[in-house]
């Protein structure tokens, strides 16, 4: 059953975001040039930054399931339930044993711990009046689950822990057990709640890297000089992945073919990413798409606008491409911020209408480049049109160098 | 508390465990899952709530006895007799 050159296509479309609660609207959006970066509070921190998002929970699950899940579950179930809608499934005629979900995912449980030590603050630290949806609430596969019951989907479900590479681990994941044959249909991406935990603010801070701007919409500024640290967002992008001859069977419209992918690992530091590395997992996931760097017309950079990570994956980009200047290399962060396990998969999402409408949305809040990060490719401030558009590719980086690259190719019909 | 009072706090933990559900209509004498969706972590729900609130122990063998409002409210009547709405 196992084949490895089966051919598998993204066909449906979920997420909530910063700047919008559809592949529509977030495209739009992304295209205008807004930010969607605002003023947060949260406790302990107080007043912060961070890119929320404004989806309705009410539209897929009940008061009781808001409030009985997470967050990310949340999240998750209004991704997954967008994305099988955009894909035009049936779904009463969709075999539930056979669906598959995969959610990546930065971190989980350190927002429902820290709300619960919070409740417990206020009776003494009295441990008997710890929630008993504690653990459910936080094991490591809560979000993927709670898409299942949402869906009642009794195949596999998991999520990938993989810090900020955790989207695009997703999708792999996806399109591995559909090519194992393990499933029919894989619902994958990532998810975050990460900006309703104090904890990531305040790691970030402690670490200086936490952004910081009178105006927030000027807060998120990879590759410019004035950056100074990471925007936390929340948001989901989870797709519908199929096999090729399974989505032409049904009529589908097909988004883009995942050709191409890689992951690998730094092994050198817990926070400061290797270039070589980084350039290596492009380079493998170029090999594995049968394509040279010059088939690449879009490149989603991670970069998250701190000083290091900018300028190394700057670096990795320049090793794998060179100069050629019919490249277009953008950033999603400078719009929402860092969507932490939904980083990757938004930024993939966001990009890919580019196969119908020719642009390369820009990277904005770019005034003064970083001449370290001088990429001659990076699109700036303003989107860029593109002669064509065949080939994304997807970076996403995460702590304890873990890299990650996707390539998705433009669908012709053949 | 009284017995009305006590009934308003079990209203007011159930309106708050089941928030989809209408509770004008809830009879006293039914069980609470004959007329609600209310599972195991639900009951657990109520346990932590009148925990939380009056600081009222209810050990597991107890539990039985709230499974309709009724019941719920004579089994707390002694409990908190002593406390304030």
């Amino acid at each position: 059953m196992f084949d490895p050159n089966q051919r598998i296509v993204i066909t449906g479309i979920g997420l909530t975001s910063p700047l919008g609660n559809s592949l529509a609207e977030f495209r739009a959006n992304l295209l205008a040039g807004k930010s969607g970066v605002s003023k947060y509070e949260i406790r302990y921190i107080g007043e912060t930054l961070a890119g929320i998002c404004h989806f309705d929970p009410l539209k897929y699950q009940k008061r009781k399931d808001v409030r009985r899940g997470t967050r990310a579950g949340s999240i998750a179930i209004y991704c997954a339930n967008e994305a099988v809608q955009h894909s035009g499934l049936n779904w009463s005629d969709v075999r539930k044993d056979r669906v598959g979900v995969f959610i990546g995912i930065t971190e989980h449980g350190n927002v429902e711990t820290e709300n619960e030590i919070f409740e417990i603050s206020k009776f003494n630290y009295d441990t008997s009046v710890w929630t008993h949806h504690h653990n459910p609430r936080t094991v490591a596969n809560s979000p993927a689950g709670e898409v299942t019951l949402s869906l009642a989907s009794t195949g596999p479900h998991y999520c990938i822990g993989a810090a900020c590479a955790a989207g695009n681990a997703g999708f792999i994941q996806g399109l591995q057990m559909l090519r194992l044959g393990e499933v029919d249909l894989a619902i994958a991406g990532g998810v975050s709640e990460s900006i309703h935990t104090f904890g990531i603010f305040a790691g970030f801070k402690s670490q200086g890297a936490l952004a910081t701007n009178a105006d927030p919409t000027k807060a998120s500024r990879p590759f410019d000089l004035d950056r100074n640290g990471i925007v936390v967002a929340e948001g989901g992008g989870l797709v519908t992945l199929e096999r090729l001859p399974d989505a032409i069977q049904r009529g589908a419209k097909i988004y883009g073919e995942i050709v191409g992918h890689a992951m690998n690992s730094d092994a050198t530091d817990f926070v400061l990413p290797d270039p070589t590395r980084q350039a290596e997992c492009m380079s493998l996931a170029l090999h594995r798409a049968g394509v040279g760097s010059e088939a690449i017309d879009i490149l989603s950079s991670h970069a998250t606008a701190t000083e290091q990570g900018d300028i190394e994956e700057s670096q990795a980009i320049r090793q794998v491409f060179g100069d050629r200047a019919s490249l277009a290399v953008n950033n999603t962060k400078s719009f929402i911020g860092h969507a932490m396990g939904a980083a990757g998969a938004l930024e993939l999402l966001g990009n890919l209408p580019a196969f119908d409408d020719h642009f390369a949305h820009a990277t904005i809040n770019l005034d003064k480049l970083d001449a370290r990060c001088a990429l001659p490719q990076i699109v700036a401030n303003v989107p860029r049109k593109m002669d064509r558009v065949e080939y994304i590719l997807n970076n996403s980086f995460g702590m304890l160098g873990i890299n990650s690259a996707v390539i998705v190719k433009r669908f012709s019909g053949e | 508390m009284n017995t009305d009072q006590i009934r308003q706090v079990i209203m007011k933990i159930l309106s708050r465990i089941a928030p989809d559900n209408d509770l004008s209509g809830l009879k006293d004498e039914v069980p609470f899952r004959e007329q609600m969706e209310l599972d195991s972590m639900d009951f657990l729900d109520i346990v932590m709530e009148l925990r939380k609130l009056y600081r009222v122990q209810i050990p597991e063998e107890d539990y039985g006895f709230l499974s309709t409002m009724a019941s719920t409210v004579q089994y707390l009547i002694p409990k908190l007799q002593t406390a304030t709405a």
